[in-house]
C-alpha cells in the first residue's frame, strides 16, 4: 500500500474537561472513500476539524500528504454578496480560473447560473457549489462534515451520486462524517462506526461492492444490519 | 460512473420580474394620502379662521415665503448649513469608521479603546456645547465639531456590532483557506460588515443634520437653523416653518442618496421586503 493521504493518530482530545475523542487511528489511502458514522456528540465532526486543521488542540499528530486538503461544510457557507463563480473561485480572490470554474459550474449541473447570487438558489444548488469550490484548488483529499444532511432525501440521493462522479473524475480521496447508515454504506469503501463520548472506533465495516452500486442490494442491507447492532451496543441508539 | 444529475431549469425564469409601473404609483398615492389630505384640511381652517393666521399660516402663504426665500438669502443658507453638515459628517463618520474597524477586529484595541468610547458616548453630545464654545469659539470650528460628534457615535457603535455579527461560519471558511488577517479583512469581514456599516452612516447621516440645528439655533448669522431664530424672533411662523421644510427636505434628499448607494452595494442580501398585496 502507498502512503496514505491523511494519518491522523489521536490520543486525546477534551473540550472543557470532558474527553471526547480517545485513542484513535484512521489512514485514508489514495482514491478512497471512508465514512465516519455515529450519533450526533460522538466527536466526528471534531475528527474530521482536526483532519482539516480547523482544530489544534489536542494530544496526537495528523499526517497529510502534499496537495491541498479541502473542507465541504454542513451548511453550504456561500459568501452571499459574490456570485456562484466567484464563490467557486473564492481561493483566488477576484483572478480566478474563469475556465476552471466554468467547467467546474458544467461538472455539479449549474450550467446558466455562473452569474447568480446564493440567495437565488435551492439548499441543493447552493450545496452543489459547495462542491465545485471545494473542487477549485485540486485538493486530494476532499472533507465532508455531514453534506447532505440539510437537503430532501430525494436531492440527498442525487447529491450522493454526484459526489461518487466527482470523486471519480477527480481521483481524489473522500472522508465523509455522516450519520446516515445508508448514506455511509452507499458511498463508501469503508464506514468506521464510532460510539458515545469518549469514542473512538469500535468497528470498520468493509463494504466490498463495486460501483455503481444499486441502493436495494441485500449485501447492503446486510451491512446495515450490522452497523446498527454495533450502534445499539454502543447505546447509540 | 453512469448516473448522470439532471440538468437544473434555466436561470431566466428565476431573475426578478419588472414591476408594472401602475402597482409603483398607487404605492406613492398611498404614502402621499394622509400628507396631502393635512395639507388641504390646514389651508381650509385657515381659510375659514378657525385657526388664527399669525399663529398657524396657511400652506399657500408658506410656500410664497419659500419662494420669497429662494429668490433672496435661502441658497446662502442652506449653503452654509449643508457645508457645516457635509464636514462634520465627513470627520465624524470617517473617524468612527476607523475606529470601529480597529476596535472591530482587534481583542486589544478593544480592551484599550472601549472602555474610554463607552465613557465618551455616556456624555449628551449637547452637553459639549459650552466647552467647544469656550475651547473653540462661535464662529465654523465649534459648529463642525459638534456635528462630527454627533455624527460618530451611531456610525462607531453600528461599525463594531456589524463586525461582531458576523457569521463565524464564514470566517471558517476563510480559515479553511489558510487566509492572512488581512486577506480575511478584505475578503469576508468587510463585505460581510457593510449592511452593519451602512446603518450607522444613516444614522450618523441624520444625528448630523440633528446637532447642525442646534449649533446654528445657540450662535449663527447664517444657516437654516439662524432662519429658524430669525423667524421666532420677528415673529414670522411662515418663515419657521419653510425651514423645517427646507431642513425636511434636504435630510430626506441626503438620506435618500445614502440609501440608494445601500441599495447598489446590498443588492445580494436576502432580506424580507414586507408583505402586501402589489409589493
Amino acid at each position: 500500500m502507498s502512503t496514505p493521504l491523511l494519518d491522523i493518530r489521536i490520543e486525546r482530545k477534551s473540550f472543557a474537561g470532558a474527553t471526547v475523542l480517545q485513542n484513535l487511528g484512521l489512514r485514508l489511502a489514495e482514491r478512497e472513500i471512508v465514512s465516519l458514522l455515529g450519533p450526533s456528540g460522538c466527536g466526528k465532526s471534531t475528527l474530521l476539524r482536526i483532519a482539516a486543521g480547523l482544530e489544534r488542540d489536542f494530544s496526537g499528530r495528523v499526517l497529510r500528504a502534499d496537495g491541498a486538503v479541502a473542507f465541504v461544510f454542513q451548511e453550504p457557507r456561500l459568501m452571499p454578496w459574490l456570485t456562484v463563480a466567484e464563490n467557486i473561485g473564492f481561493a483566488d480572490d477576484r483572478d480566478y480560473d474563469r475556465e476552471r470554474v466554468a467547467q467546474l459550474i458544467a461538472e455539479v449541473g449549474l450550467e446558466g447560473f455562473a452569474e447568480a447570487l446564493p440567495k437565488q438558489l435551492s439548499g441543493g444548488m447552493a450545496q452543489r457549489v459547495a462542491l465545485a469550490r471545494g473542487l477549485y484548488s485540486r485538493p486530494r483529499v476532499l472533507l465532508l462534515d455531514e453534506p447532505f444532511s440539510a437537503v430532501d432525501a430525494f436531492t440527498r440521493m442525487k447529491l450522493q451520486d454526484l459526489l461518487l462522479q466527482l470523486a471519480e473524475h477527480h481521483a481524489i480521496a473522500l472522508l465523509l462524517v455522516t450519520h446516515d447508515v445508508d448514506e455511509a454504506l452507499y458511498l463508501s469503501d469503508r464506514v468506521l462506526v464510532m460510539g458515545s463520548r469518549p469514542s473512538g472506533i469500535r468497528q470498520e465495516l468493509s463494504v466490498a461492492l463495486p460501483r455503481p452500486r444499486d441502493r436495494r442490494d441485500p449485501e447492503l442491507a446486510r451491512l446495515k444490519a450490522e452497523a446498527l447492532t454495533e450502534l445499539h451496543l454502543a447505546h447509540a441508539i | 460512473m453512469t448516473t448522470k444529475s439532471k440538468p437544473l431549469p434555466a436561470f431566466a425564469g428565476l431573475t426578478w420580474k419588472t414591476r408594472p409601473d401602475a402597482a409603483l404609483w398607487r404605492r406613492r398615492a398611498k404614502g402621499l394620502a394622509i400628507p396631502l389630505s393635512l395639507i388641504v384640511l390646514l389651508e381650509i381652517l385657515v381659510g375659514i379662521g378657525w385657526v388664527p393666521a399669525y399663529q398657524m399660516p396657511a400652506p399657500s402663504e408658506i410656500l410664497l415665503t419659500l419662494r420669497e426665500l429662494a429668490e433672496g438669502p435661502l441658497w446662502t443658507h442652506i449653503g452654509a448649513s449643508l457645508a457645516r453638515v457635509l464636514g462634520g459628517f465627513a470627520i465624524g463618520a470617517g473617524l468612527a469608521l476607523l475606529v470601529a474597524l480597529w476596535v472591530g477586529l482587534s481583542r486589544e484595541a478593544e480592551a484599550y479603546l472601549e472602555p474610554t468610547f463607552a465613557g465618551l458616548r455616556a456624555i449628551p453630545s449637547l452637553a459639549w456645547v459650552p466647552l467647544l464654545l469656550l475651547w473653540l469659539g462661535i464662529d465654523e470650528t465649534s459648529k463642525v465639531v459638534l456635528i462630527a460628534i454627533g455624527a460618530f457615535f451611531p456610525v462607531y457603535l453600528n461599525g463594531v456590532a456589524a463586525i461582531r455579527n458576523i457569521d463565524r461560519k464564514l470566517v471558517e471558511v476563510g480559515q479553511m483557506y489558510g487566509f492572512t488577517p488581512r486577506r480575511l479583512a478584505r475578503r469576508i469581514l468587510l463585505p460581510a460588515a457593510l449592511p452593519g456599516l451602512l446603518t450607522g452612516l444613516r444614522g450618523g447621516l441624520s444625528l448630523a443634520w440633528m446637532f447642525l440645528v442646534a449649533a446654528e439655533l445657540i450662535a449663527a448669522t447664517k444657516g437654516l437653523g439662524y432662519l429658524l431664530t430669525d423667524g421666532r424672533e420677528t415673529s414670522r411662523p411662515d418663515v419657521v416653518l419653510a425651514a423645517i421644510i427646507v431642513l425636511a427636505l434636504l435630510g430626506k434628499l441626503s438620506d435618500g442618496l445614502l440609501a440608494r448607494l445601500e441599495r447598489q452595494l446590498l443588492s445580494w442580501r436576502d432580506a424580507f421586503a414586507g408583505q402586501g398585496g402589489e409589493g
